[in-house]
């Protein structure tokens, strides 16, 4: 670092430092709304990217307080969530984990509780069971929907007729549940929103994992993908190579069908106001955005969907000391996945301990790996190495390294199996 | 103020500043720590078919990133993977994982294979795979514990002809049954 800017930049740190200190807060129910002490970090959500993030500052710095707060006292994964819709799995304990070795291992406060808002004057995350005063915050909130993008769907009530399962969990076995309900000779519906959404080949690997059920349980059935983009968002060749092998005649696959409109009891979608297709079961994939949380916290970008970060270090451009990973961030040409959420993580938790210990801050070297199931035994990758282009400040692959796989490979399913479970004992240990 | 508070000061207004074009280069550990998603928190590896990086030697590692890399090694995404980096990068994540402490897996083997391996081991192949496994001449990767599923896969590659034997190693196998090779790979799983 030069002298000049040394002291550029004490300048602006003791100018930032001001007016951290004299704060009121209303409920006391963690006791964490007092002082910190300087060296708290609290982590919103225990998915992909938060326990990454709540660990890595820990393993890397014991003096820095982590809490991480989520809803839940587990977390079940959407990779591999199309397995079990699929039938491959008899249930979701493969793909669930908890928190209490995370916690015990490495120190960090784990709470359950759902985070309502966030106070980025006072430093402040507001809970269902109290205020937590935080130095810096980080959000990694996943996805939220935007319902009101399609008329008539209503967030509470049409995802129990109109199962997404694009959040793992109780969503996944209703779509499985209605799968099995249906008749043999039916037809399932799934629709894709326009890109950007969580998990570019999801829905395209959900759509083989249904049409895989289809094929052995319910014959003569069929699955219609009414695809809002122009054209399969990922690994075009490899998915249509797939479906060809396996499911000629299961999957019809329709470009460019945005749905607009549903009505949920008929279990029929209409297409920018001008198809409808009735399903007898329904799989509405909504568009999406970055959590919720993170729009309350007010770091959704221009765009209102996603939240603009700093490459480097995933600081906010819009808040100070807030920093958001995983889904919800703009993150260059790093796709949305649990795995760059991961890589994001570590470099966030890098750049937050080398700050808070007045150390310098270091490039992001990061990876993206993605798998997907075409049948019960054969998966294809995506792959990805990424870096920042230092002049235009933004993520980008480094070239050769962003590529697919050759053919559909069995090999690759046996690594897929054993990625779910480094990546999970990672997320939980 | 105390210089903890300056440091503290000074570095949060370098965060909120930062572009990136004041950053530092990736360090070992930014460009190791990514790898961990497939191959566990500090190279230990919880997953089967994986194996875990913690503990090899540095020439095992640069030699095997390279041969991805040329694609002389066969790999699914670790040849693509391996062509987003530079030599300077190898050595960076050799340098890492060799300093990460051996990770001794615990799998259920079948102790009679296990025994017939370790007759056979130290004629067969311990001048390169030393100590049981557990060290390495040149660039000879650490075998001791080891996920059997992962061994399995890599002599499976070996007696295809997909990844091309060293000379010595060649020599050695050559004599030896499936059988043979399928208890050296139980008897490497097992040290610890
Ligand atoms: C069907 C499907 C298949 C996929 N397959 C793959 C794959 O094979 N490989 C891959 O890499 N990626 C895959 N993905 C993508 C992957 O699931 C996401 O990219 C990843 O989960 C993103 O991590 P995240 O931390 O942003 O969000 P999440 O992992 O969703 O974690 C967010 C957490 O925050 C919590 N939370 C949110 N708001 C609050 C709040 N206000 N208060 C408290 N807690 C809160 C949530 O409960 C949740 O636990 C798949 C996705 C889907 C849908």
């Amino acid at each position: 670092m030069t002298m000049q800017r040394r002291s550029f930049l004490k300048l602006m740190g003791a100018g930032a430092g001001l007016g951290a200190a004299s704060l009121m807060t209303g409920c006391a129910g963690l006791g964490m709304e007092g002082p910190t002490g300087g060296r708290r970090v609290v982590v919103v959500g225990g998915g992909y990217g938060g326990t990454i993030a709540a660990k890595y500052i820990r393993m890397m710095d014991k003096s820095i307080e982590v809490v991480l707060v989520e809803r839940n006292d587990h977390f079940v994964s959407c990779p591999f969530s199309n397995l079990y819709i699929g039938g491959l799995m008899k249930d979701l304990s493969a793909l669930t984990i908890n928190y209490d070795k995370l916690a015990a291992n490495h120190g960090i406060k784990f709470v359950q509780a759902e985070v309502t808002g966030v106070d980025a004057g006072a430093k402040l995350v507001r809970t269902s069971r109290g205020d937590i005063r935080y130095d810096r915050l980080v959000l990694s909130p996943g996805i939220d929907f935007r319902a009101e993008e399609i008329k008539g769907y209503d967030l509470a009530s049409t995802p129990e007729l109109m199962p997404h399962a694009w959040k793992a969990g109780p969503q996944t076995v209703l779509l499985r549940k209605q799968l099995e309900a249906m008749p043999a000779g039916g037809s399932v519906v799934m629709s894709i929103p326009l890109a950007p959404f969580r998990c570019p080949p999801g829905p395209y690997e959900r759509a083989s994992m249904i049409a895989m059920y289809l094929k052995q349980h319910k014959p003569k059935s069929k699955i219609v993908i009414l695809d809002g983009n122009p054209d399969i968002v990922s690994k075009k060749g490899l998915f249509l190579k797939g479906w060809k092998k396996h499911y000629e005649g299961i999957i019809d696959y329709r470009p460019a069908k945005k749905v607009t409109e549903i009505d949920a009891g008929k279990k029929t979608v209409l297409i920018e106001g001008l198809e409808d297709v009735r399903g007898d079961v329904v799989n509405l994939i909504p568009p999406q955005r970055a959590g919720a949380i993170a729009v309350a916290a007010g770091v959704v970008g221009p765009d209102k969907n996603w939240c603009p970060v700093n490459p480097t270090t995933f600081e906010s451009t819009l808040k100070k000391d807030i920093h958001v990973i995983g889904d919800a961030c703009i993150a260059g040409a790093m796709p949305k996945s649990g795995y760059s959420a991961n890589s994001e993580a570590k470099t966030c938790a890098t750049n937050i301990v080398n700050a808070m210990n007045g150390r310098e801050i270091v490039d992001m070297s990061g990876i993206n790996t993605c798998y997907s199931y075409l049948s019960a035994k054969e998966a294809v990758s995506v792959t990805g190495v990424y870096r920042v282009n230092k002049e235009k400040n933004v993520i980008e692959a480094a070239p050769g390294s962003v590529a697919v796989s050759p053919d559909l490979s069995e090999l690759e399913a046996i690594y897929a199996e054993s990625w779910l479970k480094n990546i999970l004992t990672e997320m939980s240990t | 103020m105390k210089i903890s508070q300056i440091k503290w000061a000074l570095s949060a207004a370098a965060l909120a500043l930062s572009a990136s074009a004041f950053a530092a280069p990736p360090t070992p550990a930014m460009i190791s720590n990514a790898c961990a998603g497939c191959h566990g928190t500090n190279g230990a590896s919880a997953g089967p078919s994986m194996p875990s990086l913690a503990g090899h030697n540095k020439e095992s590692i640069v030699v095997a990133m390279k041969k991805f890399k040329s694609g002389e090694r066969p790999g699914t995404v670790m040849g693509r993977l391996a062509k987003g980096y530079s030599d300077a990068d190898f050595a960076a994540m050799a340098d890492f994982f060799s300093k990460q402490k051996f990770h001794a897996t615990g799998q259920s083997l079948d102790s009679a294979k296990v025994a017939r391996g370790k007759s056979l081991e130290e004629e067969s192949c311990s001048r390169c795979h030393m100590e049981g496994g557990k060290e390495g001449k040149d660039d000879s990767p650490i075998m001791a514990s080891q996920w059997l599923p992962y061994l399995q896969i890599q002599m499976g590659q070996y007696l295809n002809g997909q990844r091309k034997m060293p000379e010595k190693m060649a020599e050695k196998v050559k004599p030896l049954s499936k059988e043979d090779l399928d208890a050296l790979l139980h008897f490497y799983a097992s040290v610890k």
